[in-house]
């Protein structure tokens, strides 16, 4: 039999079909087993849901196209693992629906940025990054500290996310509002309550002034809090994590 | 072709039908106006709701009307004049927003401390100018050019290219739009929330129905190679389109949404979309105006059939496996990162089955790299071609890309391709298309298409090697240890290292962004009908085909 290439030169319909199945192939294969394949995604112990206070940073750090200059993904090399720590397990960021990843370090990786400078650090380097690292070429965000942050819609926000599976409970969805007015103001009543629901979940004037939680305070709670979950004392890649 | 003097039923139940439709999209736009929970959505319901109102305006005229209201002629050019005019307009659009925040990368200050003027916000303003909105109307200006031209027939839709059309400006204004307010998925390149993405579909598919439709009525045998590279644009991405943007809206009525997938699925999924953005928006979209500009402008035959069904089917093929190369050494599992580097660099081959289709294609007319400035556009882009796609498959190895990856080097080789390759290849096409389209006997003046060439040129060199030395410095700097085994540099210092290059950037955009204006300037003096300073040099093919005369007849 001789090939011919004449049925996808002469039937439009053909070409499109066979257009799509060729593109169709490289997809499946590589996307498709993700799902299933359980050495995928890590066991690990320490990973939970943002609060509502860190969720609402981190969709100010989307909103702002922070990912756009900083990665959240430290790669298994020596030298990046010596500059940002343990490098990053896929289980670190199974609850980032948009993942962070992203792909260009015009500043330092993110990953592990918690805890790593103080709160009064981050307010001084938001509101002017120069003032802090006279070389940076960071954008300044001093509006940040200005804006009361609208959390309306928090519960709503937590709802959705439950829908594509972040596995938050009736009873964080019922508290959404109260928990995240509580974490940044740690005198007030429903201060312990953040911390129970949310394991490590630090409790603080983020932005160091009392009153209504501004955008800043969620943006520091966010940095704050990445890369502190997973306590890598205790986690042995070589053990039954094994991937 | 027959004319019909007055319309007919078919025609008439398309009007209404249209009408209906874009009353339909007036009543939603102003429900969500009015219901908006974010002041992002009432301002895209508002801009849609004008659009709509737009439409109902001029349809309404049409469907009372008995003129057939379609204008005569045999191949349907108003749509592709004005796609050819957004091209030209986002263009320039495109490389200022670019230089702009290469600027800002300079000199921080720039960002000005406000929301909507901060690099974060204006960058993916920058990169959807570029890739969708100059790449993307060169993309639809040529591609229903060149359908209808190789098929001998009409676009087919009465008002669907011009929906087509309208309707992918509206995606483009509500996505830039929507950035400055800070709406984005932060997902690269497709940034745009889930009510645009939804809105580009339905633009889509009338995009495939317009293509396909034309192909089905056409007079000739055979789809010319051109249209293959169409087509599979076309229905590719789509699929990427759509399954890169599942996602849940957080309300119907505002503009938050997340993604369905997270964590290493989604990164997966994105860099799927991501890569294959290139390979099918900006490379085989491309190729189809590579196959028909230049055998075209150099009236030669291309140089071999066998080369490019080859070189096709195994681009399409391979093109989708790599996105994985983004990945590497991430928590991406490592069976999938093989396999994202193996196919890359399996691509190196079909890419230069194209490139090699395209240079040959000269053969025997290689004087008119000379002589055509406008030759010379599209064959330097080819050439550009073939550099960054030996460039991109050397970054796909997992040692190389180690030191690549995260640094300006990726940014480096993404612009010899988008400058080089995507900008130099649709500046050819314009520079064909304006005197063809207006029906003129040549452009306004050759000598800018010269100036255009040589300023867009060095600006690209000086853009490319500052990021090379900028990236490789980067990538060296974070890994370098001193004798103890201690890193070497803080992250900061490697920072301050990239001034001098990032201005040395800047002005290579500069540079580029000129000769974007120069061109503006030639088509704008063109399409006016001003009479053109230096006829004598330039080509009988620069003319309208009616203006040409009998073309010169191969040797063979």
């Amino acid at each position: 039999m001789r090939l011919s290439h004449a049925p996808f030169e002469k039937y439009s319909l053909v070409l499109l079909l066979g257009i799509l199945f060729v593109v169709a192939i490289g997809g499946l294969v590589e996307i498709a087993p993700l799902f299933y394949l359980k050495s995928t995604i890590e066991k690990v112990d320490g990973m939970r849901p943002y609060s509502p206070l860190e969720l609402s940073g981190r969709d100010i750090y989307i909103r702002e196209g922070c990912y756009l200059c900083h990665s959240q993904m430290i790669r298994t090399l020596k030298d990046e693992v010596e500059r940002y720590g343990h490098y990053s397990l896929a289980a670190e960021s199974m609850y980032d629906h948009p993942f962070q990843w992203g792909s260009k370090r015009t500043g330092p990786d993110l990953a592990r940025v918690g805890g790593k400078y103080s709160d009064d650090w981050h307010v001084a380097h938001m509101t002017d990054p120069r003032a802090v690292v006279p070389e940076s070429i960071m954008p300044g965000y001093p509006f940040l500290g200005r804006r009361k942050l609208d959390y309306g819609d928090i519960a709503e926000r937590m709802k959705t996310l439950r829908e594509v599976g972040v596995p938050y409970s009736d009873d964080m969805i019922k508290n959404a509002k109260v928990d995240l007015v509580a974490q940044s103001n740690p005198d007030s009543e429903g201060a312990a309550a953040v911390a129970q629901r949310y394991p490590k979940a630090q409790v603080r004037k983020f932005d160091g002034r009392a009153g209504e939680p501004t955008e800043l305070d969620a943006v520091i709670a966010y940095l704050q809090m990445l890369g502190t979950l997973v306590d890598f004392a205790k986690y042995d890649a070589s053990g039954p994590n094994l991937r | 072709m027959e004319v019909a003097s007055t319309k007919g039923t078919g025609a008439a139940l398309v009007d209404w039908g249209t009408l209906i439709a874009a009353l339909g999209g007036l009543v939603l736009g102003m429900f969500v106006a009015a219901q908006a929970v974010d002041s992002a959505m009432a301002v895209h319901a508002i801009v849609f709701s004008l659009f709509a109102l737009a439409a109902v305006a001029f349809l309404s005229r049409k469907a009372f009307s008995s003129s057939p209201g379609v204008p005569a002629g045999y191949y349907a050019d108003n749509v592709v004049k004005a796609a050819t005019i957004a091209t030209v307009f986002w263009g320039v659009v495109g490389f200022l927003m670019g230089d702009l925040i290469a600027w800002q990368l300079a000199f921080p200050a720039l960002n000005l401390n406000l929301p909507w003027t901060n690099f974060g916000r204006l960058r993916p303003v920058h990169t959807s100018a570029v890739i969708f909105a100059f790449g993307g109307n060169a993309l639809l200006a040529t591609s229903m050019y060149v359908v209808q031209r190789t098929s001998k027939a009409r676009l087919w839709g009465r008002w669907l290219p011009w929906f087509v059309f309208w309707g992918y400006q509206l995606f483009l204004l509500m996505a830039a739009s929507g950035y400055v307010m800070g709406v984005t998925q932060s997902r690269e390149y497709a940034e745009p929330e889930w009510y645009v993405d939804i809105w580009l579909t339905i633009v889509w598919v009338a995009y495939l129905l317009v293509f396909v439709g034309t192909l089905m009525r056409r007079q000739e045998p055979h789809i010319y190679v051109a249209n293959w590279f169409y087509l599979a644009f076309i229905v590719t991405v789509a699929m990427l389109h759509i399954v890169n943007n599942l996602a849940v809206p957080v309300s119907f009525l505002g503009t938050k949404s997340y993604s369905a997938f997270s964590g290493v699925q989604d990164a997966m999924t994105q860099w799927w979309y991501g890569h294959n953005a290139v390979g099918f928006f900006l490379t085989a979209g491309f190729l189809g105006i590579m196959y028909y500009f230049v055998p075209k402008r150099a009236e030669r035959p291309v140089y071999s059939y066998k080369l490019s069904i080859v070189h096709f089917w195994t681009l399409i093929f391979l093109y989708i496996w790599a996105g994985p190369h983004h990945l590497h050494y991430t928590a991406l599992p490592d069976w999938a990162q093989t396999l994202g580097m193996t196919f890359s660099i399996m691509l190196w081959m079909p890419s230069w089955g194209g490139m090699i289709n395209g240079l040959m294609t000269l053969s025997g007319a290689w004087d008119k790299l000379r002589t055509d400035p406008v030759i010379r556009f599209l064959i330097v882009s080819v050439a550009f071609y073939g550099m960054s796609t030996f460039e991109g498959p050397l970054m796909a190895v997992r040692a190389v890309n180690s030191l690549s990856h995260y640094t300006d080097w990726t940014i480096g080789h993404v612009h010899s391709g988008a400058l080089g390759w995507v900008g130099m290849v649709s500046f050819g096409a314009i520079y064909c298309l304006v005197p063809w389209l207006w029906k003129r006997q040549g452009l306004y003046s050759q000598r800018l298409v010269e100036w255009h060439f040589w300023t867009a040129t060095i600006g690209i060199l000086l853009y490319i090697t500052a990021m090379w030395v900028s990236g490789i410095m980067q990538g060296l700097m974070w890994r370098a240890t001193d004798a103890n085994g201690v890193l070497q540099y803080s992250f900061v210092e490697s920072v301050e290292a990239m001034h001098p290059y990032y201005i040395i950037r800047a002005i290579g955009g500069l540079l580029y962004l000129s000769g974007g204006l120069i061109m503006a300037y030639n088509v704008w003096r063109t399409i006016r009908g001003d009479e053109s300073v230096d006829l004598a040099d330039q080509p009988r093919i620069a003319a309208a085909p009616e203006l040409r005369g009998p073309l010169a007849v191969p040797a063979e």
